[in-house]
């Protein structure tokens, strides 16, 4: 099979997918039945095909010596702009799109086969297929993206594929609010992104990524000198640029201030958590940024800078809200958000070029290891909310007893994500302390500091749901749940133990060449004691009921409040956009435009029947009027001739 | 290929409108003839891209003239380029989908049916005409079936809204004859004066005439397409109109104004084009901003897509304002997209309408369990209206940017910047109509029983989809089209 | 003092205007004939003075003065008829009761 084909086939199978079942799915009663299993084998064939790709690119291409080089599998003219400006569709495969290829296609594949158990019964499943679909096929289209514009489309198309997921269950109120958020939060960082494509475009004279890679990164060419003088209020036209670029994936990847939507986003069933906002669409900022690297590394540091100090304060930030949450799923979304600003973070700290691009590859090092950890946390999330129908932590307790795959599971990816060695998350968060120390040291105990709240809030989490109190008795009788939802969780629990093995710098580094991956073991020993004590303290809280945690809350009174209550951030964006907003731009216009501007035309409606009726007037049925008008006009007629006027 | 035909067909059909008897039998013609006529504009467009091949290049094609007037210079004068057929293959798609969505008109049916194809009539006459005169009598013809269509058919305070639609279109075309009358009796012709369009471009106009017959002109046509501040007509009208008339006003009505502007009063009178860009950037941004953010506040969804068509005719306006090649290709692809669009939206309004009797976004819920298709159908033409790729309004909203943004002036980015934070706004308003009527509760147990669309409304909506759908995936079937019409243009603004 | 042609205008204006006065102000429709009658009484002296005054050796004038008595008489026999009927619909002769002529 020609690579085209096979390129093309990757995001063309679950694009099938969606169009059969989401235009026939819910009349055609076989194809209602089969739906799981069409689109699962669908996906399972993509992610074969991806593996071959990466494997074939990796490893047979014969890359290493020289340097992983990107191929441009194939290129379409599709909306010319003249002059050499178009938006082409492409297909790019380099070292991050492979991983990402085989990153994507592999979740969405767990995640399909759990949704064989967990979404049984649902009315509307074969639609719920068609929206996974649909969802996969946009997120590998912008993978592969080879234009700028091109990875707008599929980033506007993922932007509503979550949307659709988001409200699946579109007769919930909150679930209709929380899909609206996500989208109208994510377009306006869209907006951002649009100018900042435009800006770029126009002054790169094309929208092509290896283009403007090329003549951003030369500081002779005629594009990057002219890029530079342009400025506006002092800022470069790159640096704005960039950072309105930085904008969009700040947005799809939840960075503060732009995060709000992340945590309602949990109104969507928990394995479109688990694909969306745990692995794939919300690392697409850090994808974006990673695509753009030697620009940004090269061209502009300060814009770097920019990207580095949203990630760790984002990083920072959600670690310490995930402390007070009590649903399950928002805890895990806040660290979601916390582990994507490690990665941003990883990046801003970054070089380019050899050894002083490690944070490079070991930010995308911890987006692979996270995908496979997060979606597990996820999934398992969902086989303990679909036993005890809550999402709620003060609900549940011992579960250990009840649940022992899930809670084995669970517990490796804990660990994982708490940096304890042997998991793989061990190895990726070794990469980024280490990148942070070579660059500057208050980033570095910053991220050590996070590195500790992260094991910490992980294991609050755990503790009180797999121990605590004691089991209640469960009144319902289907268990654990089918083995198609734990075949998954066996499989990611497996992974999450091995892929830290992977020497990933081998594969992925800034520049395309081989980084040797060295393991400092003494370095090491700081950042994993930390994360035992955090482990221990919360063991201390936790493992088993105690007034403590609610006397250390009190204690804290108002500082604990206001974080429970997310730093009152939806709250000031609730009151701008309907106070403000609303109130002092929407109601005014509408009021300008129905009294002022119509109210003109009214104007000129009434006058002109005032007017009417004032000459009606004249026509009186008033025999003498009649005679002095016709008298007066003679005299004046008279007047004007006998005086030569006329 | 005989352009007249174009012409004779819909005559035709409103004849045999007229000759039959019975609702059946008088949409069955009405939807024959106007598929009849959808044919024939994609036979033309066979025949175009043909005539191209084999190398023709003149400005307009199948171009045939006949004498009117001539002791004034009037010429029955017809002929088309791309934009001509792309203009035509949209009108057709329209009013096939406008008379399928009406097939159950009860009402006085025969009039119905006669009024909706005379506006297509005069629509299909204005695109093809290469002669002022012959183009203003097509306007003309169009606008006293509007006031009937909505006077008679229309709900709510529909004699109101059809008279002011009817008196404002008058202004706007009173103004048009003054723009006319003035680059008649001014251009600088040698021989005796005439209405033809390619002579009046050809010899020009003199420059104190253009910049005073130019606003004239515009505003005029700028009236037939919500320019601000002559858009007022457009909320009232477009609510208060019966179904297939609101999706031929919003689609094709509106466009007339863009054609004009676009042919009329930029293609004759370039150097006051380029004199008075500034305001009528400033009219159009103003028209994209202040419409969507007053569509935010509405309630009812005919008035939000009311508005919201505003807005986007609004882009057509800044497409046109920003006289770049770019740009104006966007203005042309918008005038197409939004037209396939907005039909549909009112179409699925018009059905939600009928079944549920209430158009209050307040009112209606949960209708994506009760009418799957007619909801789907609302969702994606709201998609479609936020600029979602893989939909027509994608490639011409972002046609439309990248050409502005060619302009480096610092004011005309800022207007670039503000109508690109539309899409922000529109997603909003978009998003707050869809949620609330078709998704969330159902408010009213009375919606359980409705029933979702029949073959005929399913059809019209497949009709205007895969317009949208199609263009929206190969955007360059459409720009290649466009493309040798908008160089004749930018030819001229270049002299 | 020999009456001059002023002399006869000034008495032929002033009873034109007498007659204009007249037929604006009476109510009375049989009044405003006569006012009618009046005014084209004065316009017939004014003929006849310029006929003697100016152009003696014509005349003119005084063919016109003959024609104008002619018609008068005819309009007043028309008007009287008018009036009559306004009579028998209205019941009245007053000329401010036939104003449905009117917007």
């Amino acid at each position: 099979m020609s690579s085209i084909t096979t390129i093309l086939l990757i995001p063309g199978l679950p694009l099938l997918a969606f169009l059969m079942l989401g235009i026939f799915g819910n009349s055609s009663s076989w194809l209602k039945n089969l739906a799981g299993i069409i689109a699962t084998t669908f996906m399972a064939i993509s992610c074969l095909l991806s593996v071959q790709t990466a494997i074939n690119y990796f490893v047979t291409a014969d890359l290493a010596e020289k340097g992983f080089a990107p191929i441009i599998l194939f290129k379409y003219n599709w909306l010319s702009f003249g002059s050499g400006v178009s938006i082409d569709m492409g297909a790019l495969l380099d070292p991050i799109s492979a991983m990402m290829l085989v990153v994507v296609t592999f979740i969405s594949l767990m995640v399909h086969v759990f949704s064989l158990g967990y979404m049984k019964g649902e009315e509307r499943f074969a639609t719920y297929y068609a929206f996974l679909g649909l969802f996969t096929f946009s997120m590998l289209g912008l993978i592969l993206s080879s234009n700028i514009f091109q990875i707008y489309i599929f980033w506007e198309l993922v932007g509503v594929s979550s949307f659709l997921l988001i409200g699946y269950y579109f007769a919930k109120p909150s679930a209709v609010a929380a899909a609206k958020k996500a989208f109208i939060v994510t377009r306006f960082a869209d907006l951002g992104f649009l100018i900042g494509i435009l800006t770029l475009g126009f002054y790169g004279e094309s929208f092509d990524f290896q283009t403007l890679i090329q003549r951003f990164t030369d500081h002779q060419s005629p594009q990057f000198l002219a890029i530079s003088a342009a400025s506006f209020m002092g800022i470069t036209a790159l640096s704005w640029g960039l950072m309105l670029v930085f904008m969009g994936g700040a947005g799809k990847s939840a960075m503060f201030p732009l995060h709000i939507w992340l945590p309602d986003a949990m109104e969507g069933p928990t394995p479109v958590s688990a694909l969306i906002h745990a692995a794939t669409m919300v690392v697409a900022g850090v994808y974006l940024v990673a695509r753009l690297f030697p620009i940004f590394a090269i061209s502009d540091q300060a814009a770097l800078d920019v990207v580095a100090f949203i990630g760790i304060l984002s990083a920072l930030f959600a670690a310490i809200i995930a402390f007070t949450q009590t649903d399950i799923k928002r805890v895990l979304a806040f660290s979601t958000m916390s582990q994507i600003g490690f990665m941003m973070f990883a990046l801003g700290v970054s070089n380019y070029g050899g050894e002083n691009g490690a944070g490079f590859s070991a930010s995308l090092f911890h987006l692979f290891t996270h995908a496979f950890f997060k979606s597990l946390l996820f999934l398992g999330a969902g086989a303990i909310i679909h036993m005890v129908h809550s999402n709620n932590m003060d609900d549940m307790g011992g579960l250990r007893k009840h649940m022992p795959i899930t809670h084995i599971s669970f517990l490796i990816a804990c660990l994982a994500i708490s940096g304890i060695p042997p998991f793989a998350g061990f190895f990726s968060k070794e990469a980024i302390l280490h990148a942070a120390h070579a660059s500057s040291p208050i980033t570095y105990y910053l991220a050590l500091f996070t590195s500790m709240l992260t094991a910490f809030y992980m294991f609050r989490l755990y503790f009180n749901i797999f121990w605590s109190s004691e089991a209640k008795p469960m009144h319902n009788a289907h268990g654990e749940g089918t083995w198609s939802m734990k075949i998954p969780l066996i499989i990611l629990g497996l992974l999450s133990i091995v892929v830290g093995f992977i020497p990933f710098s081998h594969y992925v580094s800034s520049d395309g060449k081989s980084l040797e991956t060295h393991l400092d073991l003494m370095f090491s020993i700081l950042p994993v004691s930390l994360a035992a004590a955090g482990i221990l303290f919360a063991a201390y809280l936790y493992k088993n009921k105690n007034e403590k945690p609610a006397q250390i809350a009190q204690n804290l009174g108002g500082i604990f409040s206001l974080v429970k209550q997310k730093f009152y951030i939806d709250e000031i964006y609730l009151f701008i956009t309907h106070k403000i907003i609303f109130n002092l731009i929407g109601r005014p216009a509408a009021w300008i435009d129905k009294h002022i501007v119509d109210g003109f035309y009214t104007l000129t409606a009434t006058t002109t029947e005032e007017f009417s009726s004032t000459i009606k007037g004249w026509q009186s049925g008033n025999l003498q009027s009649y005679a002095l008008y016709f008298l007066a006009s003679v005299l004046g007629l008279a007047i004007l001739i006998i005086y030569a006027l006329i | 290929m005989n352009l007249l035909i174009l012409l004779i067909i819909p005559f035709l059909t409103a004849i045999g409108i007229l000759a039959v008897n019975g609702l059946k039998q008088v949409r069955t013609v009405a939807f024959i003839g106007s598929m009849i006529q959808l044919c024939l504009s994609f036979y033309l467009l066979n025949q175009y891209h043909i005539a191209k091949e084999l190398g023709d290049a003149s400005l307009m094609l199948f171009e045939q003239n006949y004498p009117w007037f001539p002791s004034m210079g009037v010429y029955f004068h017809i002929g088309v380029d791309g934009i001509s057929i792309s203009m035509i293959i949209l009108t057709a798609l329209v009013v096939v989908a406008g008379v399928l969505v009406s097939y159950g008109m009860e009402q006085l049916h025969k009039e119905f049916f006669f009024l909706l194809i005379l506006l297509s009539l005069g629509a299909y006459g204005f695109f093809i005409s290469l002669d002022l005169f012959t183009l203003f009598f097509f306007l003309e013809v169009a606008v006293i079936p509007k006031f009937l269509l909505i006077g008679i058919w229309g709900s709510g305070p529909k004699e109101r809204s059809a008279m002011k639609l009817a008196l404002m279109l008058m202004g706007g075309s009173a103004m048009i004859f003054i723009g006319l009358i003035g680059v008649y009796f001014y251009s600088n012709e040698v021989g005796a004066r005439t209405f033809d369009m390619l002579a009046l471009a050809k010899n020009g106009i003199s420059k104190e005439a253009q910049l005073f017959f130019f606003p004239f002109a515009f505003a005029g046509f700028g009236a037939f397409t919500a320019l601000f501040p002559f858009h007022t007509w457009v909320p009232d009208g477009h609510s208060s109109a019966p179904t297939a008339a609101s999706m031929f006003l919003a689609g094709i009505s509106m466009k007339l104004g863009g054609y004009g502007c676009l042919r009329v009063a930029t293609f004759l009178m370039p150097q006051a084009a380029e004199y008075y860009a500034p305001v009528i950037i400033l009219l159009a941004t103003i028209a994209i901003i202040y419409g969507a953010f007053a569509t935010m506040m509405q309630t009812d969804l005919k008035y939000i897509n009311a508005y919201s068509s505003i807005s986007h005719c609004g882009f057509v306006l800044l497409g046109i304002g920003m006289l770049t090649k770019v740009s104006i290709t966007g203005a042309v692809m918008q005038m197409v997209s939004h037209g396939l669009m907005t039909a549909l939206f009112f179409a699925a309004i018009g059905m939600m309408y009928s079944r549920t009797h209430t158009r209050l976004v307040a009112q209606l819920g949960g209708l994506l369990k009760v009418m799957p298709f007619i909801s789907s159908i609302f969702i994606i033409a709201g998609l479609c209206s936020l600029g979602l790729p893989g939909f027509s309004g994608f490639v011409s909203e972002m046609t439309i940017f990248v050409g502005a943004w060619q302009n480096p002036n610092i004011w005309y980015r800022l207007a670039t910047i503000l109508s690109c934070a539309s899409i922000v706004v529109t997603a909003v308003y978009i998003l707050r109509a869809a949620g609330s009527s078709v998704m969330g509760p159902i408010k009213d147990n009375h919606f359980l029983k409705l029933e979702d669309a029949l073959w005929n409304e399913k059809l019209a909506a497949v009709v205007l989809l895969s317009g949208i759908v199609v263009i929206g995936i190969a955007p360059f079937l459409l720009t290649d089209l466009l493309s040798p019409g908008t160089d004749i243009i930018m030819e001229q603004l270049l002299k | 003092m020999p009456i001059g042609l002023t002399h006869v205008i000034i008495l032929s204006t002033a009873l034109f205007f007498i007659g204009v006065y007249g037929f604006f102000t009476r109510r009375n429709l049989i009044t405003i004939l006569m006012s009618i009658e009046l005014m084209l009484n004065s316009v017939n002296i004014n003929f006849v003075a310029f006929n003697k005054y100016l152009y003696p050796q014509n005349i003119d004038g005084i063919f016109f003065s003959i024609f104008i008595i002619t018609i008068a008489a005819a309009e007043a026999a028309v008007a009287i008829a008018i009036i009559i009927n306004l009579y028998r619909s209205h019941n009245s002769i007053d000329v401010e009761e036939a104003n449905e002529m009117k917007y």
